[in-house]
């Protein structure tokens, strides 16, 4: 017997007995709307208790600044694409920038351009300790997610894993209908996006990296960026 | 009183009556109080996400066999390597074996409590190979040589000052009062270790079956960077991680930083599906995941206690419980401290072992109402008793309750006893708490009330007018 013959051997006997449903447990429980397939029931149900998220973009992207900027993270909706130059150009001159990471795309493209900095691309790969060096990672993404103003990046749409992590300063650069109300509607997109061909990393990036561990008091940048910063176009 | 037991009692006994241990606790926890609130003040409903997250855990684990199987064959198809270990031994062999065969020299882990459990790092260490814990906590403790003290909380005991003392032996770092000055010089010493380890270990959160991925919570980034720069990414999960579809995180991540550290989502909620794949620039070239049994299976038989296979691991019952606020993380000597670590550990590590565990406990329920997936804590640890008095019946306990019961339903032996005890209770004053007192386990910290001169029943035949 192969050990995974013998787990699945064990669960099954075990699964013999069977246990209470826990809506059986509870009075009351009318308002489930049980006869939808669990596949639609559960997102449609936790959608009714979450944290409420408006329906407009308006409302959701105002939504997003509160929350992105409550988990520390630096949010700019940008008239066009020069405005979003412009102030990457002033956190660049802020933070002394000298050497960026970032993937190629159009929107990185368009303002790494205009910084005319040294840059480390990591679409083709890279060496670590050169983009360890990094200033500042610059990318794009899958989606913004207004309920709890998370980004999602992903390996073939955020170039990489590393790109995100690795530079102490990481600048999203997203479009305006990049925004989804909630993290249902962000994992619905990918699901619709790939098609089961995922890729091998996605990621929720909720502000800059963080730690409580030392007397639970909140510090920036434990080994992640110190900063994150989110630039929205039109 | 087996060892086990009796090392609890002697550690709860300091602990204790360590005054400024309990204020610490009290302090840490204070911040978390008033978040955890705030955030799940924002949810249209808590109890409604709550019974849906257990119901949707419930699904999970009685199912487990299918949804296992179709998280394995989808993990498979895009090149992840899959290992069934049904004990510690068998995860241990493994991994040591992978870092062999790879001839890895440094490994770096991430947050991991199913790696303390079969005790992966020993294993490492012996073999040759040298890890190191990733996660600031984690990584105070391990310089420390001891125990995480909270399953979230590793180093949540511990004073900035005695952290800067630590660093200073340790690391040789300048001394300092400062939280981000110390988080730094761990942050700097992390940074080179990422980048030279050939081999990264994680834990996993959650194990999506739909879509074969497994999701990884974190708020620190050392476990996205323990996941990128090494070319072989080793994922240890417990079978009961399991969670049927991609969108049921929309549920469980914002449920679990809430109800876990008082956040409204963490900052870095991360899926794995694979190792890298054709047209990604970066990732492991070999990414395996061990699927830990390890006697959950033996849990999940016991259908009155399955639902703890639902515990999502957000140490919301510790915080939230007297016991383990005054006898302290370390006094358990178990991985999974707390309400949850007393119900599941009998079943993981032997019930007359550890049955102790369900003893300490008062019963106030707060646990089971801290819990985001609704576990039934409290019962559980009343269920945990009945089983090993069941297995093992204490014969004097017996006769005291069959001795009790009698009384209670005669008369005439309740009012002799009662007597009695009148006549002998001045005695208290000199015999209390020694070996001549019968009932001195509760008199040694308790004192008695004093029995009435003269019952109820005495007075009312006295002064009944007839």
């Amino acid at each position: 017997m192969t050990n995974r013959e013998i787990i699945l051997g064990r669960i099954r006997e075990a699964l013999k007995a069977p246990a209470p449903h826990p809506a059986f447990l509870e009075l009351g429980r009318a308002d489930l709307p049980v006869g939808l397939d669990a596949r639609q029931r559960v997102p449609a149900t936790a959608q009714k208790w979450l944290p409420p998220v408006g329906q407009a973009t308006a409302e959701q992207i105002d939504l997003f600044r509160q929350n992105a900027e409550a988990l520390k993270a630096e949010f700019r909706a940008c008239a066009n694409v020069n405005e979003a130059i412009q102030h990457a150009k002033n956190l660049a001159a802020a933070g002394g920038w000298k050497k960026i990471g970032r993937h190629r795309g159009e929107l990185t493209d368009s303002v790494a351009r205009e910084l005319g900095l040294v840059e480390v691309q990591t679409d083709q790969g890279y060496a670590v300790d050169d983009l360890e060096g990094c200033d500042a990672g610059l990318t794009e993404c899958e989606t913004l997610v207004a309920q709890t103003g998370s980004v999602l990046v992903s390996a073939p749409g955020s170039g990489g894993r590393a790109l995100s992590i690795l530079p102490p300063h990481h600048v999203v650069l997203a479009r305006r209908n990049q925004m989804v109300p909630d993290l249902s509607a962000a994992l619905q997109r990918v699901q619709e996006k790939f098609k089961g061909k995922f890729p091998s990393f996605m990621s929720f990036i909720s502000g800059p990296s963080r730690t409580g561990d030392i007397e639970r008091i909140l510090v920036l940048g434990a080994h992640g960026p110190k900063k994150l910063t989110i630039l929205l176009l039109p | 009183m087996n060892a086990h037991a009796k090392e609890f009692n002697e550690s709860a006994r300091r602990y204790t009556a360590d005054l400024h241990h309990r204020d610490w606790i009290q302090k840490a926890l204070s911040g978390y109080y008033a978040k955890r609130d705030e955030f799940k003040n924002r949810f249209q409903s808590w109890s409604g996400a709550r019974d849906l997250a257990a119901e949707t855990k419930w699904e999970a684990i009685n199912h487990l066999d299918r949804y296992l199987d179709e998280f394995v064959s989808k993990l498979e198809a895009r090149g992840t390597k899959v290992f069934w270990a049904p004990d510690a031994q068998a995860a241990r062999d493994y991994i040591v074996g992978v870092a062999k065969q790879h001839q890895v020299r440094a490994v770096i882990k991430s947050k991991s409590m199913t790696a303390e459990e079969i005790h992966l790092n020993d294993a490492l260490a012996q073999a040759g190979f040298e890890v190191a814990e990733s996660d600031l906590g984690e990584y105070i403790v391990q310089l420390r040589e001891e125990p995480p003290y909270h399953l979230v909380f590793p180093a949540m005991h511990l004073t900035r000052q005695q952290i800067s003392d630590l660093f200073h032996d340790k690391l040789g770092s300048e001394p300092t009062n400062n939280p981000e000055d110390l988080t730094m010089v761990a942050r700097r010493v992390m940074r080179r270790k990422y980048c030279k380890a050939e081999m990264g270990i994680s834990g996993a959160n959650f194990a999506i079956a739909e879509t074969g991925m497994i999701s990884i919570t974190e708020n620190e980034g050392n476990a996205r960077l323990t996941t990128s720069l090494p070319k072989i990414h080793v994922a240890l999960v417990g079978i009961e991680k399991v969670l049927p579809r991609l969108s049921d995180l929309a549920l469980f991540l914002p449920m679990l930083a809430t109800a876990g550290a008082g956040q409204s989502i963490t900052c870095y909620n991360t899926l794995y599906g694979g190792p890298r794949q054709p047209g990604e620039p970066d990732g492991p070239e070999e990414f395996h995941v061990v699927l830990l049994d390890n006697r959950r299976t033996e849990l999940l038989a016991d259908a009155e206690q399955r639902d703890a296979l639902h515990c999502i691991r957000c140490g919301a019952c510790l915080n939230v419980c007297p016991i383990f606020k005054n006898v302290g993380g370390h006094s358990y000597g178990t991985t999974y401290q707390g309400p949850i670590g007393s119900v599941i550990t009998p079943h993981l590590r032997g019930l007359q072992d550890w049955k102790h565990l369900s003893q300490a406990s008062s019963l106030c329920g707060a646990c089971t109402e801290a819990c985001p997936v609704k576990i039934n804590l409290h019962h559980h640890l009343l269920h945990n008793r009945r089983n090993a008095v069941r297995a093992r019946p204490a014969l004097l306990e017996k006769l005291i309750q069959f001795g009790f019961a009698r009384m209670m339903c005669h008369p005439a032996l309740y009012q002799f006893a009662s007597r009695v005890g009148r006549l002998a209770q001045p005695l208290q004053r000199w015999l209390g708490g020694t070996i001549l007192d019968p009932v001195r386990a509760w008199t040694k910290t308790r004192s008695f009330p004093p029995l009435a001169k003269r019952s109820f029943h005495e007075l009312w035949r006295e002064r009944k007018v007839s």
